[in-house]
């Protein structure tokens, strides 16, 4: 049925200027076809969103919610004036800088050798899917019970770590952990965006900055870094909010313990453990805010540094 | 040839660190699940069971007995599916508009998708808990599936626009003229060229679906809903120090087989579907 509409309004519009029925009605179909789904993203989203603003006014708990009073900013001024709150922002940025940043390496090392191959092509896209399609809950048990001294391999595999060596007992081990959950969990994504990437460098450039002698580093730095920024930083993006919002590995591998809570842990925990939903929303919120301004804070960052490699170029 | 012959070694070895990497910790799990529970309580360091320290199959048949455990696995296969179903069709409808019509608002659309795959999940717990329970939603499959439609929708749309973006349009007229009438037109050209970016789209919603682990937690209470992963998670006891390592590991096992199942058949798909919405996007 919408096809046939929608034929109808794809036919009018052949000559250049549409009839604005014709526009319109066409505006019309499209409207309804999107509406759904943009509806129900609203609905599960702006709608909460702005109520967690709302709600973030309020002295509110569930343990007693007929005590809800109206307290202005005082939630946000707790929230910010506690040590708590900047000890799990430090940790979640830690987190999200070094984690994007072995995957930025190690990913594009995979990528060029997935470029490379010719055979055993489709064993290896495969093989590196597995990571991806993983449970994060199920990866981060692995990792746990790997690194664990009691039942794990890892004490015994590397040779410069005592047998006994209890990895969850303070928090930079644990923390070490718990990003190689993430990082092994996720790297292959990362390869697989960059290999689309490299995928669009174009082999003629290559084979000209060949031709003219440079080596293996430079036609990498001149060449094809710079025709793959638009990859890179889609890659990063998605990969560093990403990690910004971690939670399910460090809910399975220490529960927060050793001050190895995230942003989104401690929000958690203060609305669905401990009810209370009025300093929880104030944390939903700047949660949110700071997402966008890692967001703001990347795409910045990238323009300003692939314009500085490009001039150079 | 010796700089042919290196690389070939290169990248020889590159396979070898590629292939190490994406299965040996599986291979762990997989190892762990086969172990004893006694050997791993009193500590059987090492990647394979020593010798007496197996348990054969016993873990998984402690597992799939567990009524709980069972139940969690129906939960998860019920609301990923249902969530995946819904959450295509709606996408579908949306990518066509936006490959196919010129509309106000297309942008819109877009950037809202945008910004809800970047949304900090957690955040939206707090109000969304709220909201369920007054609605009488909190702890049933439909306070799952909406949120899980909502946040695999953006991925789903972008994925499938841009493989829309490449359907020649233009075959559909052409059977026109030929005689077709515009439905024909529509099912015998447009639909086989669709229908693999709808599948695509459709595992990729079905992978963000088993994987959810917030709104699992956080948005049930009881074995009424709770998925799998959730329930892995909550199978730990309440002494975080003495988990039942290797059954956990054979349950964990359980909940990866499906997935791995689905990326063993469509691993084409689904890269194309991966690159495709992020990067062409």
């Amino acid at each position: 049925m919408t096809s046939v509409i929608a034929n109808e309004a794809k036919a009018g519009k052949t000559p250049k200027a549409p009839t604005s029925d014709r526009s319109r009605a066409e505006n019309r179909l499209a409207l309804k076809l999107v509406a759904p789904a943009l509806a129900l993203m609203l609905v599960v989203t702006a709608f909460p969103m702005l109520r967690a603003l709302y709600l973030s006014l309020f002295d509110y708990s569930l343990t007693a919610p007929d005590d809800r009073t109206f307290i202005g900013l005082t939630n946000y001024w707790t929230a910010l004036s506690d040590g708590l709150f900047w000890r799990d922002t430090v940790t979640t940025v830690a987190i999200m800088i070094i984690t994007v940043a072995f995957e930025l390496v190690i990913g594009f090392a995979f990528a060029m050798v997935m470029h490379k191959v010719i055979f055993a092509r489709g064993v290896i896209r495969t093989s590196i899917l597995i990571p991806y399609g993983v449970i994060t809950v199920v990866s981060g048990f692995a990792w746990q019970f790997a690194f664990s001294y009691q039942n794990g391999f890892v004490n015994s595999w590397l040779p410069f770590i005592g047998d006994d060596f209890n990895w969850f007992a303070e928090r930079n081990s644990s923390l070490i952990a718990i990003m190689a959950s993430e990082i092994w969990k996720t790297t292959p994504f990362m390869s697989l965006l960059l290999l689309a990437g490299l995928a669009q460098v174009s082999e003629d450039m290559l084979e000209a900055a060949k031709v003219d002698g440079a080596t293996w580093w430079q036609r990498l730095y001149k060449v094809i870094l710079p025709n793959m920024r638009a990859a890179i930083m889609v890659a990063v993006l998605f990969r560093a909010l990403d990690a910004y919002r971690i939670f399910d590995n460090i809910f399975v591998m220490t529960a927060g313990a050793n001050s190895t809570e995230s942003i989104s842990f401690l929000t958690y925990r203060q609305v669905i453990e401990q009810f209370q939903l009025g300093i929880g929303s104030a944390l939903s919120v700047l949660l949110f805010l700071s997402v966008l301004v890692v967001a703001f804070i990347i795409v910045k960052l990238f323009k300003v540094n692939l314009a500085d490699a490009r001039q150079e170029g | 040839m010796k700089t042919d012959l290196k690389s070939k070694i290169g990248t020889g070895i590159g396979i070898a660190v590629i292939l190490a990497w994406c299965l040996l910790p599986v291979a762990w799990i997989i190892s762990l699940s086969f172990k004893s529970q006694d050997a791993v309580t009193n500590g059987s360091p090492g990647f394979f069971p020593s010798s007496g320290g197996g348990a054969g199959w016993s873990n998984y048949a402690d597992v799939l007995q567990d009524p709980q455990f069972r139940r969690a696995i129906i939960n998860s296969i019920g609301i990923s599916l249902i969530a995946t179903v819904l959450s295509v069709i709606l996408a579908t409808l949306t990518a066509y508009a936006i490959a196919r019509l010129e509309f106000k608002g297309k942008k819109f659309v877009l950037t809202t998708a945008l910004v809800i795959a970047m949304f900090p999940v957690v955040s939206l717990v707090g109000p969304l808990f709220d909201m369920w329970r007054t609605l009488g939603i909190y702890d049933t499959w439909p306070g799952l599936i909406i949120p899980y439609m909502s946040f695999t929708l953006p991925l789903a749309i972008w994925t499938l626009s841009a493989f829309f973006r490449e359907i020649p349009w233009e075959m559909e007229q052409a059977a026109q003229v030929d005689g077709a009438t515009s439905w024909q037109a529509f099912r015998k050209v447009i639909v086989p060229l669709a229908a693999p970016g709808v599948f695509t789209a459709a595992i990729l919603t079905f992978f963000f679906a088993w994987n959810d682990f917030v709104f699992g937690i956080s948005l049930t209470s009881t074995e009424n809903a709770r998925p799998i992963p959730a329930a892995l998670s909550f199978f730990v006891g309440a002494d975080p120090f003495n988990r039942p390592a290797s059954l956990l590991a054979a349950g964990a096992v359980v909940a990866t087989i499906p997935i791995v199942v689905l990326v063993l058949f469509f691993q084409r798909k689904i890269v194309a579907g991966l690159t495709a919405g992020a990067v062409k996007g």
